[in-house]
């Protein structure tokens, strides 16, 4: 799942402060789920706003609701007459979501109201950690399923690095190294040797250094020709 | 094959060899570290200059090790892959070559995180051990990283680090193997404080004859206080300091007389291990120390070559 938190008030008071029609859009999915832009907390943070502008003098109206996603076109489509009502949306989905209802009906004006952190899964109630940077070259096969492209904060491929003490990173103490792990699976399944090839550069062209992806099926494209 | 700098040339002497490391200014004035450098230029084979060190700008290993050739002094710079891609690491390692510079450290380089620009972006488009094939491809087989030719020659000693206090311990002699079929033909390691570590360490090196491919130069630091000790005991990673160490410079009355006697006890300890080639001595911002300290270790003079 998408991983993302709330951005400071004041950062978000002050991208909607030039709208009198403000309205709050949640999203049910990923963010719901990390607890930071679903309907329970779209009706927090447009409670939040209501009582900043009124300190602010701002007049105006902040309205709520959410979808189930915004960065599906279909599912903008069931509310666009209504949001296209608003001067502005603060959206609560991740960065997908805003940039979607914006190619959607570009004359939407739509700001983030999350920082959109990481692909990842919630590790106990209240904490969300990243298992994918989304590189577009899975390596968990030879790695014992544990990504050293985003565990390890050097995303050495041949680990690890002369930091790791007690099975921790260099970066501190409650960082696990990922590459201690990654030998400790591979000792337990007697695959140790594995390591013994050097793993060469890896082309990070399939990762966002080649710039924005696409991702193509011609088989299940329709042919609108 | 023909040796291609004074280290290179040391290490296949057999002798015992001594590196002194620098570290370059956070300024463009190299007048001091030009000092430094002249102070251990008779004590040395070659100094080591940090590249970036703990993520902190400097000026350039390269350029300080252009100085160093000018002044005679023979260079060893790192390159850490923390701060460059692979074009620019191989454009760099032309240019250095192009310098005259022959000896390349290899290194991944401390993490961002501990340096002066925390909000840097971290590189890491290669990891040490590539960078280390990466050049020893250049050299020998004139290619570069992505398959292209290089063009005309270029020959380089190259080197790498090991940590012997980090973990897994057992792996991290199975990683110097690796780094030894990557190109590596010296290892500097991190500062041995814990010598019984150390000597374990070496011990699984000699089981797998690995002493026999590489040379290791142990990475030596005097301690200048008490409260240096405690320092690098719990804020810098990857270095061991045991606690009799700490007891030993506590009950010193002269706490810096006490730390370079223990860098000497070091590298005189060090000498009689099997398959210890060398030392390398980290005497940061004590580096006018470094002609005492070989000296008294009895390792003085350099080979002569
Ligand atoms: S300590 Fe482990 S996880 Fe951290 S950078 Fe080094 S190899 Fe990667």
């Amino acid at each position: 799942m998408i991983i993302a938190e709330r951005k400071p008030l004041e950062e978000i008071a002050a991208m909607v402060a030039p709208y009198k029609r403000v309205l709050v859009l949640g999203c049910n999915s990923c963010v719901a789920v990390c607890m930071a832009g679903g309907q329970k907390e779209a009706e927090e943070t447009a409670a939040l706003l209501r009582i900043h502008r009124k300190k602010e003098n701002i007049d105006g109206v902040v309205d709520v609701f959410s979808i189930e996603r915004q960065c599906e076109f279909e599912m903008i489509d069931e509310v666009l007459d209504e949001l296209k009502k608003y001067d502005a949306i603060l959206s609560l989905a991740c960065g997908v979501g805003v940039q979607v209802l914006i190619e959607r009906d570009p004359s939407l004006r739509v700001f983030p109201g999350l920082n959109t952190t990481s692909m990842g899964y919630p590790a106990e109630q209240g904490e969300w950690v990243e298992r994918c940077v989304g590189c577009g070259n899975c390596v968990l096969h030879k790695t014992m399923g544990i990504c050293p492209i985003t565990r390890c904060a050097k995303s050495i491929l041949n680990g690890p690095c002369g930091g790791s003490a007690d099975g921790k990173c260099e970066l501190g103490k409650d960082v696990d190294c990922a590459w201690h792990l990654i030998i400790e699976r591979l000792t337990e399944y007697g695959r140790l040797s594995d390591l013994d090839e050097i793993e060469p550069p890896k082309d990070w062209s399939t990762s966002h250094h080649g710039g924005a992806r696409t991702t193509v099926r011609e088989d299940v494209k329709i042919d609108r020709g | 094959m023909t040796a291609v700098s004074n280290l290179e040339k040391a290490i296949n002497s057999g002798q015992f060899v001594a590196t002194g490391e620098l570290g370059p200014p956070k300024g463009a004035d190299l007048t001091e570290f030009k000092e430094n450098a002249e102070g251990m230029r008779n004590h040395v084979v070659a100094c080591n200059i940090t590249d970036n060190q703990t993520a902190i700008v400097r000026t350039s290993s390269i350029a300080c090790g252009a100085t160093l050739i000018q002044m005679g002094i023979e260079p060893i710079i790192q390159i850490t892959v923390r701060d460059r891609n692979r074009i620019c690491i191989q454009s760099d390692v032309l240019g250095a070559y192009a310098l005259g510079i022959r000896n390349i450290l290899c290194i991944a380089g401390d993490h961002q995180k501990f340096g002066n620009e925390t909000g840097s972006k971290g590189v890491y488009d290669i990891d040490s051990i590539q960078l280390l094939k990466g050049l020893k491809d250049m050299r020998d087989e004139k290619k570069f990283m992505g398959g292209d030719e290089v063009e005309g020659d270029i020959d380089y000693f190259l080197g790498a680090v090991e940590n012997p206090f980090a973990d897994p311990f057992e792996y991290r002699v199975t990683r110097l193997e690796k780094k030894v079929r990557a190109g590596a033909k010296f290892i500097q390691t991190q500062c041995i404080f814990d010598l019984d570590r150390f000597e374990r360490f070496m011990e699984l090196v000699r089981e797998r004859g690995l002493h026999k491919k590489i040379a290791i130069l142990g990475g030596v630091t005097p301690i200048k206080s008490l409260g240096a000790a405690k320092y690098m005991k719990n804020n810098v990673s990857g270095i061991t300091i045991p606690d009799a160490l700490i007891d030993r410079m506590k009950g010193a009355e002269d706490k810096k007389a006490e730390g370079l006697t223990i860098a000497v006890e070091t590298i005189q300890r060090l000498k009689e291990i099997e398959g210890v080639a060398g030392v390398h001595i980290m005497a940061i911002a004590w580096e006018e120390k470094v002609p005492e300290i070989v000296e008294r270790a009895g390792i003085y003079p350099p080979p002569k070559l």
